[in-house]
């Protein structure tokens, strides 16, 4: 394995209207958790978005590599059998998909080999059971229905059954109660623990954070990174704000 | 292994079996030795002849001829998409194998057999149905029941059989007196020129518990599939009736007018389904009517992929108190074709309920059109419709209209209506596709959820078939 998972250099990008991420540059390491906090509008989401492969945003300069492989130019899909995988801020409604056809069919995608039905569903009884989901979420139509939190976990519920070496974590926290940001947390947990996966956490809060380790953070602000650190960061936002930032 | 399993298995396999256009679109060449056809066109000499060879009692061939003078004075439809390009001095009205219909499989000749077995026919009637028949351009070629069906006393014929044996006077009664060939130009042309299709009656009280299921494969180049289906459900009985189509594909144009005639008496139930996968130089005008007696229900479930044009409107009518129609359908519009269909209620008895839902997908420049009617008549008190229609368009060169007519003559009547157009949503690719699913799988995907209503309708096989149309749909160009 290379040394580092994930390597953007000098990341430039926009869409049509103009560029948003202006060179950034961050390197993340097997296993490591980064945080990635900015103030709304300052390019979050964009940079997660770039990661995974959006087509909506156009990469302008600079690159990517995911396990010592240039990914640029790849699609997302290629991107998640590389290993990627993103927690959606506004997960997408797909009628007539069940959550679980859709995981199984994103797993059969990811090994190319048939799914063992029985230990399947064995897994997910255990994930959702771990996230606190009601079963018969399973067989509803993908999103559709879902309440904001019922939404997050069942990102959260994809990321541990999918199994991805790294996770981007779209403001996962976004619009939670405090018991489901714990809820949430608790799954975000069993991937670190579990799968020793990377994470990049995007937030502009810090609740999520109280109970998660965290590695390294990153302060975005209108496109560049401006700040990197330890935890000490995370408590610098919470006491300052952004302001101190600009 | 348990039934929920079986089905895991099954979607499992269709997702990830790669698909096979030449499922369809294989052609045999017919040759003079194995194959009568009739000459090109429409003329009294040619229905005499048609009438001749299938040895019609006399009723019938006035019966004919009446429907050909009908066909020569109607105009042609001028609200739905054009037909111009139909020219009927280039269909050949009827096209038969020298073969004559076979009650086993193993009797037919080998090449249509093999057409049928590549399409799937013999297996599925051994797995999962009462009985088939398999029709083959303008001639059955095979029919048979399950020997426990016809011990009930279910009647599966085809529709010549029925005409000449002891059904005779049954079939008289009732054959194209829901769909008068006064009713439109081919109606007229069906009256004149039909041939083949299938005859079912099942006895009072008598439930049929798996399907029965005909099958048309116009194989013919130039030609015409004209085939009546007549079915009749008595009182409290109970029926699955299924239908597939499918043609290769040639450069000039086929046509099928087929005709559906439904009768639905006291307390029945008939669910009438249809997968139509037409080639695209075929024109589709068929013709398909329900009447429902008292507390009656018919249930239509329709997949439209195919065809060149279509007019499509399966028709129930509501005759008997408290009967009941609902159609589920789901049409996909590809690269040149135009298809127009829907559906069309006439709420008669009293306290009736209708229920229309259905899906329309256009892509490559393809038009769909969903075109409906529900028509609450005076007599109608206490009756309730409710119209469900979406649309999805896969791109922005193609096109979707939505139709919905509704004529309410009483004012003790409920109708709900409601109606979605929309485009595939690329958020929502991009988040299948951030899953590790490629783009064409993600796009399919949507749109069978989308048409799911419909799919999950059908028994397993046939949803199994719909999804993987709607993937070769998505595939192709």
């Amino acid at each position: 394995m290379a040394e580092k998972l994930v390597e953007i250099e000098n990341i430039s990008a926009g869409i049509e209207e103009g560029q948003i991420l202006d060179g950034v540059s961050l390197q993340i390491g097997p296993g490591q958790t980064h945080v990635l906090m900015g103030p709304n509008g300052a390019g979050k989401s964009t940079l997660g978005n770039v990661l995974m492969g959006n087509p909506v945003y156009r990469v302008s300069g600079g690159r990517i590599l995911f396990d010592g492989q240039d990914i640029t130019e790849l699609g997302a899909d290629k991107r998640a059998q590389l290993g990627m995988f993103m927690s959606f801020q506004n997960p997408l409604e797909v009628p007539g998909l069940s959550l679980e056809e859709f995981i199984r069919n994103a797993i059969r995608q990811k090994t190319g080999k048939p799914i063992k039905i029985f230990q399947f569903k064995k897994q997910l009884a255990e994930a959702m059971e771990l996230l606190g989901m009601d079963e018969s979420y399973a067989g509803r139509d993908l999103n559709v229905g879902f309440s904001g939190g019922e939404k997050k976990k069942a990102e959260i519920l994809q990321l541990l059954m999918l199994r991805p070496k790294f996770a981007i974590l779209d403001e996962t926290d976004s619009g939670l109660d405090v018991d489901a940001v714990r809820t949430v947390s608790k799954g975000i947990e069993e991937y670190q623990k579990r799968e020793e996966g990377s994470l990049l956490i995007i937030t502009h809060s810090t609740r999520i954070l109280e109970s998660l380790h965290v590695d390294h953070a990153h302060i975005i602000v209108k496109g560049r990174l401006v700040a990197s650190g330890g935890e000490e960061l995370v408590a610098k936002v919470n006491e300052e704000g952004f302001e101190a930032f600009s | 292994m348990n039934q929920e399993e079986t089905k895991q298995i099954n979607q499992d396999r269709i997702l990830s079996e790669g698909i096979e256009r030449e499922l369809y679109d294989f052609r045999d060449e017919e040759t003079d030795a194995q194959f009568y056809r009739m000459k090109e066109g429409l003329t009294e000499e040619i229905v005499r002849e048609i009438s001749e060879m299938k040895h019609d009692p006399e009723w019938m061939l006035e019966f004919r001829l009446k429907s050909l003078a009908l066909y020569d004075q109607i105009k042609m439809p001028d609200w739905g998409p054009s037909i111009d390009g139909l020219n009927m001095d280039n269909i050949a009205a009827y096209v038969r194998s020298r073969s004559d219909m076979k009650g086993s499989w193993d009797e037919v000749p080998e090449d249509i057999k093999n057409a049928f077995e590549k399409l799937g026919i013999p297996q599925a009637e051994r797995e999962s149905l009462a009985g088939v028949g398999a029709q083959y351009d303008s001639e059955l070629v095979y029919h048979s029941v399950r020997e426990d069906v016809a011990k009930q006393g279910v009647v599966y014929t085809d529709m010549e059989s029925a005409l000449t044996g002891e059904y005779e006077q049954m079939v008289k009664d009732h054959f194209m007196k829901l769909v008068p060939p006064t009713d439109h130009k081919f109606a007229a042309l069906h009256g004149a020129v039909w041939s083949g299709g299938s005859f079912v009656y099942v006895p009072k009280g008598v439930k049929v518990e798996i399907p029965l299921q005909s099958y048309f494969r116009l194989n013919a180049k130039g030609a015409g599939q004209f085939e009546h289906t007549l079915i009749i459900v008595d009182e409290g009985a109970d029926l699955h009736f299924i239908e597939g189509c499918s043609a290769p594909k040639y450069n000039i144009a086929n046509l099928h007018a087929g005709c559906v005639e439904l009768y639905v008496r006291k307390n029945a139930r008939l669910r009438y389904s249809t997968i139509e996968n037409w080639s695209r130089n075929m024109y589709n005008l068929n013709t398909k009517r329900a009447i429902v007696e008292e507390g009656g229900v018919i249930e239509w479930v329709s997949g439209s992929f195919g065809s060149h044009e279509s007019y499509l409107y399966p028709t129930s009518v509501l005759k008997g108190e408290g009967s009941h129609a609902e159609f589920t359908g789901v049409t996909f519009a590809g690269a040149g074709q135009n298809l127009d269909t829907g559906a069309k209620m006439i709420h008669i008895g009293k306290n009736t309920s209708s229920f229309i839902d259905t899906k329309s997908i256009s892509k490559g420049g393809g038009i769909s059109t969903y075109r409906s009617s529900v028509e609450i008549r005076k007599s109608a008190e206490g009756s309730k419709a409710s119209v469900n229609c979406g649309s999805l368009m896969l791109d922005s060169i193609s096109r979707s209209d939505t139709i919905p007519a509704v004529d309410v003559r009483t004012d003790k009547a409920d109708v709900g209506h409601e109606a979605k157009i929309g485009r595939i949503s690329d958020d929502a690719v991009f988040y299948l596709m951030s899953r590790g699913i490629p783009e064409s799988e993600a796009r399919a995907m949507i749109v069978s959820g989308f048409a799911s209503p419909v799919s999950k309708e059908l028994p397993l096989e046939y949803a199994a078939e719909m999804n993987n149309l709607i993937k070769m749909e998505m595939e192709g160009g």
